[in-house]
Parts: C-alpha cells; structure tokens; sequence
C-alpha cells in the first residue's frame, strides 16, 4: 500500500483533453446523422403527403356550368304525344345542339363580348357527358319537354382544369378543341357566376368514365369492387387464419410436418405480391374457369396473400395468453379443445381483429396481383348487379382504378388519380385507427 | 461509528481516493440511497457488503457514473475523485470512467476476439502508440488478468468461446488495459464457480498493488477473504464502514451484526 | 344458382341433424342429460360435422375435377381444320365455352326453348346473330363444330350438375345417419367431435402449405410449356430482351439478363437511399431518442410502411420524375436525363417505402443486443457512439444484414413502383438516369394485354415469375436463417 502508483499522474478531470474533444466531437457528429436520417424519413413522409393532398385535393372539387336549357319540343318529341319510345329514340346527338345554343343564349344575355361567333363554339366547354345527363333527365321525367329548365351541366376537363390552374393559356397553344378564347370566355362566365366548382360527390360515387371524360370519371364502383374482396378476404381469410393459428400454437406436434407449415408461412410472408397473381391467373382463371375481372378471384388471391399476416399476428396473440389459463381450465377437466375455444381464444380475440383489419388494409391498398387477374383495364363503369352480382360480375378495384387512370397519361386523369389515393387512404387510416382503438381499449398485459 | 471514521480520516488523508459525501439516489420515486459519506482508499480492496437490494450495487455505479445510461436516475450530493468532484459540470463521463473502471455481475466479453476485447479500451482512449506498443498493453493487461497463459496461443479466437471464469478474468484484464486508477466490481464472481471464484479472487489480491479496487459482494467469506475495508449497506444506508477485522468480529452496529450472523438478508 | 340450392340443401340438412342428434341422444338418456357421455350439444354437433364435412369435401373435389373431365372430353370433338392459322384448342375451347353460355342466356331470355337449343344448327339459323341478340359476346362467326361442341359441353354440364347433386346429398345423407345412430349415451360425442375440429383446424394450417404448391404448379408448368416454345439457354443467357408483337415466336429474343440487371441496379439504389436512413433513424430511436421522441417518430416513420405500393408508383411517376427531371434534365443544362422514367426514379420511390421496413426490423434487432455489453463498453469509458459503432453494431451486424436482404427481396419483388416509374424498355447499362425495366415490369406487360396465352412472348412471363420466386425465396430463406441465429445467440 506504500508503494508508489504504477498509473502515470493523468490531468485533472476538470479539463478536457484534446483526445477527449475529438472524440465528444465525433460523438455529436454521429448523433446529428441519427437525428438527421429521422428527419429525412419525416421529410419524406412530409413530401409525400403534401404531394398527395396538393394534387388530389382538386379531383373532390368539379366545374360545373349552370344553364337554362329549352327542351324544344320540335327536336325531342316530333309528334308531341309524350310516348317513352318516341322519346327514347333522340339520341345524345339530338340534345347536344339544345346545351350549346343555351349556353350561346347566355353568354350573349350576359352582355359577352367572344371572337366564338356560334353556338357550335361552345362544345369545348362541355363535358362529352353533358347531352346524356339531359337525355337521361328527359327520359325520367318527359313532362320537362317544351320547358326550359336550369340544368346543372359538368364542364369539359379543359374548363375545369383552367380553373384549378392545371390547363394554362400556354397549353391550350397545342389543343385542337379549345384556344385562348375559350379561356377568355371561362373568366367571363365565371365572374357572371355561370361557371362555378362545386364539390364533386360524382367523385365519391360514380363510375369510371371512358378516357376522353376524365370529368366524368368517379370511384364508386370500384369502390363496390373493393368492398366485395374484402368480404371474400375476411370471410375467408379470419377462418383461415385463425384456424390454423390455433393448431399450430395450441395443437401441432413437434415434427417435420408442423415445421414445413411454419417455414411455409414465414416464407409465404415475404412472397412478392405479383407471384400471388400469377397463382391466381394461373389456378383460378386458366384451371378453374373463374371469371376475369370478378371480384370473388381477386378476393381468393388477396386472402391467400393476407393469409399469413393474419396467421403471425394470430400467433402472437394466442401466445400473449398466459399458460395459467389453459392450466386453469385443464385443471377443472376441461378438454383441450374446450380450453382453448372458451378461455384462450376470447381472450386472444381483440388482438386477432386488431390484426385481421391491418391485414385487410394491407389487402385493400394491393394491386400488383389485380393488374394479371385482369381487374385493371376493365372499365367499370356500373354498378354491379345484386349481391351475388356484386362477386362475379367483372369489376375494378380502388387500388386498380388508380393505376387505370394514371395509366391515360393524361393531367386531368392524374387528378383524379392523387384524388383516388386520398380516398383510398381515408379508408387505410381509418381502419388503422380501429385498429389501434381495438388494441389500446381492450389488448391487456399480463 | 461517525467519531471512528473521523479519526480514520485524520490519519490517512493522503491515501483517500474516493470521497463521497451527502450522496443520495433517487430511482424516480424510489429512493435508493439515502445520505451516504464514505471515504474508500488507495490501493486498498473496498468490499461492500449487504442484503440484495440494499443499494450496494447503485452505489458503486455511481462512483463512475454508470448511472447518467439510465434516464429516471438522479444523484444528488458529491462524490470526489482526487478531490475533484465527478458530477461536476465539467467532468465529461468519459474521461471519468478511463480513470474509474468496471467490472459487472456477469462476464460481458464482447463479441469479438481476445485480443480485440483488450485492445478495445486502448485504442477508444489513444494509449498505444503504434501496433507494438498495443501488443505489449495486450499482453501485460492479460498477464496482470491472470489470464495469460490460458489464452496467448489463441488471441484472436472469440471472447466469448471462453469459459465462464475465463470470460470474467477477460473481463477484468480488459478494464485494466486502459490503465484505471480504481476498479469497481460489480459481484463479479457470483455467475463463476467456486474454483474460478478462487482465481478471481487471488487477481483481486493482486490488483491491490496497483489500485483502488471496490468489490460489491452478496457473499460475507468473500468480503473477509478479500477486502481490507468492508462497507454494510442496508436499506439504502451506508450502516457501518470500517477494517474488515472490525466488521467481522467485531460489529458496531446490531443491524451488522444481525446481518454476519445471518439474521436478516 | 344450383350449386348455391345444393348448398343451402345440405346446410339445412345439417342445422337439421344438430336438432335431430340432440334429441335423439336425449331420448336415450330419457331426458336425463346427466347419462350422456358428452354434453347434448356435442351429439348435435357430431351429426352436423359428419353431414358438412364429407358432403363439402366431395363437392369441391367434384368442382375442380368436372370442368377438366369436360373440357378433355369436349376438346377432343374438335377437329384440327378447326382449329386455325395462329389459334389454338384452348382458344377454341374458349369460344366454344362462351357459345354455352350463349345458349344457356338465349334459352334464359326466351330467344329459343330448351329443345331448341338442343338441335340447333348453324345450317339453320345464324347463330352468331342469335347469340348477340341474345347478349353474349362473340368474337367468330359459330361454325357447325363449335355448336356441337357447345351443345355438348351444355349436356355434358347439366347431367354433370345433376350427377354432382346427386352424390353430394347421398353422402350428406348418408353422413348424416351414422352419425344419428352413433346418438345414444354410450357414445363419447364430445371426443369424436374434437377430433373433427382438429382436423378442421389442421386442414386450415395445410392452406398455407396449398398455396405454396400451388404457387410451384402454376409456375412450373406454364414454365415447363414455355421452354418447349423456347430455348432455355437463350432465356437464361441472351443479352436482349425483345419480344415480338406479331404474336408469332421466333423472332423474339426473350433473355431474362437485361431484366434482371434492371431489377438489381433498381433494388441497389432502393437499398442505397433505404439502408443509411433506415438504419441510422434505428440507430437514433433506440440509442438516443427520449421516450417522447420515440413515441412521435416511430408511428409517423412506420406510417411509410403502410401506404400502399400504388401511391409510391404514384409519387414516382408525378413527383419523383418530374422532379429529378428538373435537376438533371435537359432544362437544367445537364441534360443527362432524358425522361421521368429511371432508374433513379423508380429507385428513390423505392427507397423510401423502405426506410421504415429497415427501420424496425434494424430497431428490432438493435435492442436484442443485450445491454450488459452497452454497459461494459461504457464502463471502460467509452462515448455512445463508440459503444455503437464498435460493440453494438458488429454484434448486431448479423441480424442487420439478414434485415437488408429482407429488403432487397422486398426491392425486387416490388412491382407498381416500377411498373409505374422505371421504364419500359430493357437495357443494359449504367446510367441511373436511364430508364429500365425489371423482371416484375415485365410479368405484368406480358401477362396484361391482348396476348395470347399459348405464345412464347405470354409464357415468358411464367419463366420470369419462377426466377423471381426462386430468387426472392433464396435471399428469404438466408435472411430469415441469419435472423433466427442472431436471435438464438441472445435468446
């Protein structure tokens, strides 16, 4: 204890030595990469949303142009006797002079000075839908006939694009339909009140339009399609799922067998989704002869690809009961069976729904398999046919729609694209609020 | 039991290494150490001693300031190395623990090879000079381990091939390399054997010559085989603090007593 | 709907056979539930499993063999002048399926009567016209083999259905009375009935296993018939990719390299963007962060994960692109990109769906490294970033490189994004700036479209798809073997 210290005397602890400096100061540099690669990943999410909301938010708002048209008499009803059949026979081609001569009537009563000299002129404001709007309003209600009655008519995707600032007068240079002074003539209508947005629940509700209507075009049936997998998919994949769940944590025997299963799933989990496609292509139309586009093909697909989330997540909740239950209800001579379907699976039943409706999420927003089972390029655009309809008859999905339009390539399309993304994710953070809600209300912690 | 410390202090001022006083813990809520004065000494083993819980263990943490990992831990008083006190704002941890090292509970080799265990705390630190130089810390840490000869044929197979025993005294010749003035210990031979306990416990025989070793033990033989001063802790008090002799046969405090005789713990 | 009658028929007979089972076993008992081996439940139960469980089974074996036992039969009606210049009997035996229906909706719609349709022939009357009218789609006029054909296949099906309802009910029947006479107290019900139910459950597991076989079959089959059209060497080894669009072989160079030098460089640059940020946000979030900073951060990065592939495919074709196309296009003077679509592009989207799979796997991972070797790194005097980049990281690093290979089976199987953002043509080249495509890119082109399913150029695909899937089930296989190691060593 008298011997002198071996350590060489080191400087006190009050001052830092250089090596010390250098080395806090790689300390924090590290630290500022952390901090800075959360950032970029909140960058992204933050760009990515901006990008969505800022392009898609127009495709809920449409142009519509409020006129009053006279149904003449003369050029929809020729004999005047107000026959159904008679009147059914007017094509769209009958009604559309009737839409621009009212819009023409308009612009001149609004006092409007146009280079459009004709009533012509004014089929670049409309949409290709306007006539059939009329056509169809006139067949359900033939009394409008000789009146002249204030319709609310969509105008043309250029029109509407002007307004959201998607068409510029530098654009329209190259348009064959419609030039500057048309756009003249939108700022003028405009301002008289004739031409205005309005929220568009045509958007939410209607159908898919052909590609030179992107004004038209809605995403309520694909939507229905939608609706119609993920019935196949919870029907099918929770049963399933849980199912298997419950043999292979409660029941299944060490052996080659159950080890096949569990390497299958852990395998089947990191498949990519388009190889599910080419499952579903290949057994499901080619071997089965199940029809192309229907939703029930592009439910059995989504399940078998949902199947092991579902299955894992399954798992994990059986497993986060406490073996004291099963003792428990052992111990009272319940058979394993009853244990496991009275006490171990209510309790595991929260955290299964937790995970089934993030499995379906995961199902809803999936299109890499839809685009081989044929449900992108199917046009839908009606509403399918009855229940079982609403399974067989060819169909689109809201993941596939989206993919359909940005496929036209065309601006106007885009929109409603980015707008079809904000409804589709509307119904992924909602069912992942549910989620969260099921877990956080009725998960507990043993 | 205060009036005896004093006068101890009195006598080996110079020898004080550590001094802490007025230390307390807080946990959160719980309060872990409650107003602790202790003066440990140079080139002396300090065995602290007490029933599991009793903060033996937090208090040796804070000696080196293991305890700033933990968010929830708040340390209150002064503890002073060389009379510097350690939780000052100026004192970067760091430096702190290259000059107060540790031992733990379990050996906690990491996963590389022997020679990259020792090697570890020269090269954060910059003590070697060139590649030789680190040989030589190398070697000398592993002879001043005891460990040597067991391992120099096999330098850089993994650390954690090595028995359990082995592993510890890796261990500790690893804290060693960076050349500490105190070595604090952390029950470093309850996951060992009794004959690797043997061999670790002649090692820290050995350190004494060269530091300031602090055991934390839950074993009382250990303690009176191989502390000099012994510290009882119970319940978050620092109860009795004194030569192991006195402890051992001679208790001041009837809680120390209790404990040495089995009573309570 | 017959199928949904026979269904419902069998359902009834067994919401039938619970009640029946029940009481019948309670007869036994007289009355007294306590003489029963099992609970009166189970008996019912007992009868509703041996009615469902045999009658389902035979149904849906008799589902997937009827079609095939038809089409062989029906196929072999038609002769080979029939089947014409770039056809094929699968495309014939389509038109001939479509003609079926035609009929059956004619008859539907009362165009024609039963017998009518029966003897129909094309000498007297204008099928196709009739069809039309009739609303079916057909493509070809109706020649007199095609109608037979179709008149066959409609026998063939109606007796096929009748026979198919047939033995199902006798089975259900027949399932139905062993179970009611098993109904008496000696019976150990409840035992019987579990042993279904864990057959039930077993036949629930064995799914996942089906779709494993069954994702191989189509493959390899599809495969197997495309090497026939096909070389396999030149598949495996040319340095083009060029289908025809004639439809016809022969001219098409079909090698899988450009594609899958494509899919590579792609994932490579999705890793490159992914791995840094990913694994440094880990680095921070589990080393670092404060409770409340990780409590804020870890949701909004994992939202990432759960936005749909689309939506990136989306975000790279309209935002990415455009973007890097300002940057390195023409307009900026650099002019080394030429279009929105790239390597780059499809890349960067890529990458950021990834961030947050790297992340938490990486975050996983981390915090399985146990914290007695944080602490023997710090009780040496070591600063945190010490600690992580020379123990953390290296004992992490086993399962950090089984996370990034997850990842990059992840890139490479990933489809919309570079459908969407990558590019249609095949290159080999190293320009990020150029557009690329990728093995996925090209399952969806060459299975979407008007292709026909006999010709190599649509076949190619099922060859694409088995290379993909054995790709990605290799690098899973490895990773998944490397994490479960990893775990094992601190478990």
């Amino acid at each position: 204890m008298t011997e002198t210290s071996m350590n060489t005397p080191s400087g006190s602890l009050f001052a830092q030595d250089e090596r010390t400096k250098k080395r806090n100061a790689a300390e924090k540099r590290f630290r500022m990469f952390g901090l800075a690669a959360i950032a970029t990943g909140l960058l992204f999410l933050v760009i990515l949303l901006t990008s969505i909301l800022s392009s898609g938010l127009g495709a809920f708002q449409q142009t519509f142009i409020n006129v009053p048209v006279y149904l003449d008499e003369a050029k929809l009803d020729k004999n005047g006797n107000r026959d159904i059949e008679d009147i059914k026979k007017v094509s769209t081609f009958g009604y559309n002079p009737l839409i621009q001569q009212a819009i023409f009537d308009s612009v001149t009563e609004q006092g409007i000075e146009t280079p459009l000299a004709k009533a012509k002129d004014m089929k670049a404001l409309l949409s290709a839908s306007a006539a059939a709007q009329l056509r169809d309003d006139v067949i359900a209600n033939p009394d409008l006939i000789g009146q002249t009655v204030t319709f609310r008519i969509l105008a043309s995707a250029d029109v509407d694009g002007y307004l959201k600032g998607r068409v510029t007068r530098e654009s329209v240079a190259r348009d064959k339909n419609t030039d500057a002074a048309h756009l003249d003539l939108v700022d003028e209508l405009r301002d008289a009140g004739v031409i205005k947005k309005s929220f568009n629940w045509a958007f939410i509700t209607g159908a898919d339009a052909s590609e030179s209507r992107p004004e038209q075009a809605g995403m309520g049936v694909s939507m229905v399609g939608s609706f119609f997998m993920m019935l196949v998919v919870l029907f099918l994949a929770l049963p399933i799922g849980v199912a298997a769940s419950i043999y292979l944590e409660e029941f299944a025997p060490q052996n080659k067998w159950t080890d096949l299963i569990e390497v299958n799933i852990s395998n089947l989990a990191a498949v990519p989704s388009i190889v599910f496609g080419i499952l579903g292509l290949a057994v499901f139309i080619q071997f089965a002869h199940l029809p192309q586009s229907a939703p029930i093909v592009g439910g059995l697909v989504l399940t078998l690809m949902t199947l092991p989330t579902i299955i894992i997540s399954t798992r994990a909740s059986l497993k986060a009961v406490p073996p004291s239950i099963r003792d428990a209800a052992l111990g009272i001579g319940a058979s394993k069976m009853q244990s496991v379907f009275h006490h171990v699976l209510p309790l595991a039943m929260p955290g299964i729904l937790t995970g089934t409706i993030i499995g379906l999420a995961q199902a809803l927003g999936e299109t890499a398999p839809l685009l081989l089972i044929g449900m992108v390029g199917y046009i839908a655009t009606d509403m399918p046919d009855g229940f079982f309809g609403g399974f067989l008859d060819p169909n689109s999905a809201m993941p596939a729609q989206i993919y359909e339009w940005a496929k036209r390539a065309d601006p106007a399309y885009y929109e409603r694209a980015w707008g079809g993304i904000i409804i589709l994710l509307v119904f992924l953070l909602t069912m992942n609020i549910i989620a969260v809600i099921l877990r956080r209300r009725f998960e507990r912690r043993w | 039991m205060n009036d005896m410390r004093l006068t101890r202090r009195d006598v080996d001022m110079n020898d004080i290494k550590i001094s802490a006083k007025g230390v307390q813990v807080h946990y959160g809520d719980t309060h872990a150490i409650k107003d602790v004065n202790v003066d440990i000494r140079d080139k002396t083993v300090t065995a602290f001693i007490g029933p599991s819980g009793c903060g033996k263990s937090t208090f040796l943490r804070c000696l080196n300031r293991m305890n700033d990992t933990i968010d929830i831990c708040r340390v209150t008083g002064e503890i002073a190395l060389d009379g510097e006190d350690i939780y000052d704002k100026r004192v970067d941890p760091v430096q702190l623990r290259a000059k107060v090292g540790m031992v733990f509970q379990k050996p906690n080799p990491f996963p590389k090879s022997i020679y990259d265990n020792i090697a570890y705390g020269p090269r954060i630190h910059g003590l070697a000079k060139n590649k030789a130089d680190l040989d030589d810390i190398v070697e000398k840490s592993l002879r001043r381990g005891a460990i040597w000869n067991e391992v120099k044929d096999r330098l850089h197979s993994p650390g954690t091939g090595l028995s359990g025993g082995q592993q510890q005294r890796l261990c500790i010749a690893r804290a060693i390399a960076t050349e500490p003035e105190v070595l604090l210990m952390d029950e470093p031979c309850s996951a060992l054997d009794p004959i690797a306990t043997l061999q670790v416990e002649e090692l820290i025989d050995e350190l004494r010559e060269n530091f300031s070793v602090v055991i934390v033990t839950h074993s009382m033989q250990q303690a009176a085989r191989v502390s000099q001063k012994t510290a009882f802790f119970h319940l978050g008090n620092l109860v009795e603090y004194g030569d192991t002799e006195q402890i051992f046969t001679n208790p001041k405090d009837e809680r120390t007593e209790s404990y040495i005789t089995g009573r309570i713990g | 709907m017959p199928l949904l009658w026979l269904v419902l028929i069998v359902l009834g007979l067994a919401a039938f056979g619970y009640v029946a089972g029940r009481a019948s076993a309670l007869k036994t008992a007289n009355g007294d539930a306590r003489l029963l081996h099992s609970l009166p439940s189970y008996y019912g139960y007992n009868v509703v499993l041996k009615v469902l469980a045999p009658a389902f089974l035979l149904l849906v074996l008799i589902l997937i063999i009827q079609p095939t036992i038809i089409n062989k039969s029906v196929s072999g009606m038609i002769p080979e002048s029939e089947i014409g210049e770039g056809s094929s009997r699968g495309l014939v035996m389509a038109e001939v399926r479509r003609t079926a229906d035609g009929l059956d909706n004619a008859v539907a719609a009362g165009v024609m009567d039963k017998e009518a349709a029966r003897v129909l022939t094309t000498g007297s009357a204008d099928v196709t016209q009739i069809l039309k009218d009739a609303g079916q789609i057909v493509t070809n006029d109706i020649t007199q083999p095609v109608l037979e054909a179709a008149q066959r296949y409609r026998v063939m099906n109606g007796a096929g259905n009748w026979l198919r309802a047939g033995a199902v009910i006798l089975i259900a029947l027949a399932g139905f009375f062993w179970a009611m006479k098993e109904s008496h107290t000696e019976f150990r019900a409840r035992n019987s009935v579990e042993k279904g139910v864990l057959a039930i459950l077993i036949a629930g597991a064995s799914v996942a296993v089906l779709t494993t076989i069954g994702i191989i079959l189509s493959l390899i089959f599809n495969t197997i018939e495309f090497f026939r059209l096909y070389p396999a060497l030149d598949f495996f080894t040319l340095l083009e990719w060029a289908p025809s669009f004639s439809g016809r072989g022969g001219s098409s160079s079909l090698g899988i390299l450009p594609l899958l030098w494509g899919t590579l460089y792609i994932s490579l640059v999705a890793l490159l963007v992914a791995v840094p940020v990913g694994l440094f946000a880990a680095i921070y979030l589990s080393e670092y962060a404060g409770p409340k900073t990780r409590a804020f951060a870890k949701p909004l990065l994992e939202v990432l994960a759960g936005i749909p592939t689309i939506v990136y495919g989306l975000f790279a074709l309209l935002t990415v692109g455009p973007l890097l196309l300002s940057v390195f296009g023409d307009d900026s003077g650099l002019g080394w990109m030429q279009g929105q679509r790239a390597v780059l592009t499809a890349g960067i989207a890529m990458g950021i769906m990834l961030i947050p799979f790297v992340s938490s796997l990486s975050d996983d991972i981390i915090n399985a490294v146990p914290q007695a070797l944080r602490d023997g790194s710090y009780g040496l005097g070591a600063t945190k970033s010490e600690t992580i980049k020379q123990v953390v990281l290296p004992a992490a690093l086993p399962g950090i490189v089984g996370a990034v290979l997850l990842a990059a089976s992840r890139a490479i199987g990933e489809t919309m994004i570079v459908v969407m953002g990558a590019g249609a043509a095949a290159k080999l080249s190293l320009n990020p700036f150029e557009a690329m495509t990728t093995v996925t890119a090209k399952i969806v082109s060459q299975l979407t479209g008007d292709s026909d399913f006999a010709s190599p150029e649509a076949l190619v695909a099922f060859a694409l798809g088995m290379s993909l899937f054995v790709i990605t089930l290799a690098i899973n296989i490895f990773a998944l073997f490397i994490v479960r190691k990893y775990r094992e060593q601190y478990d």
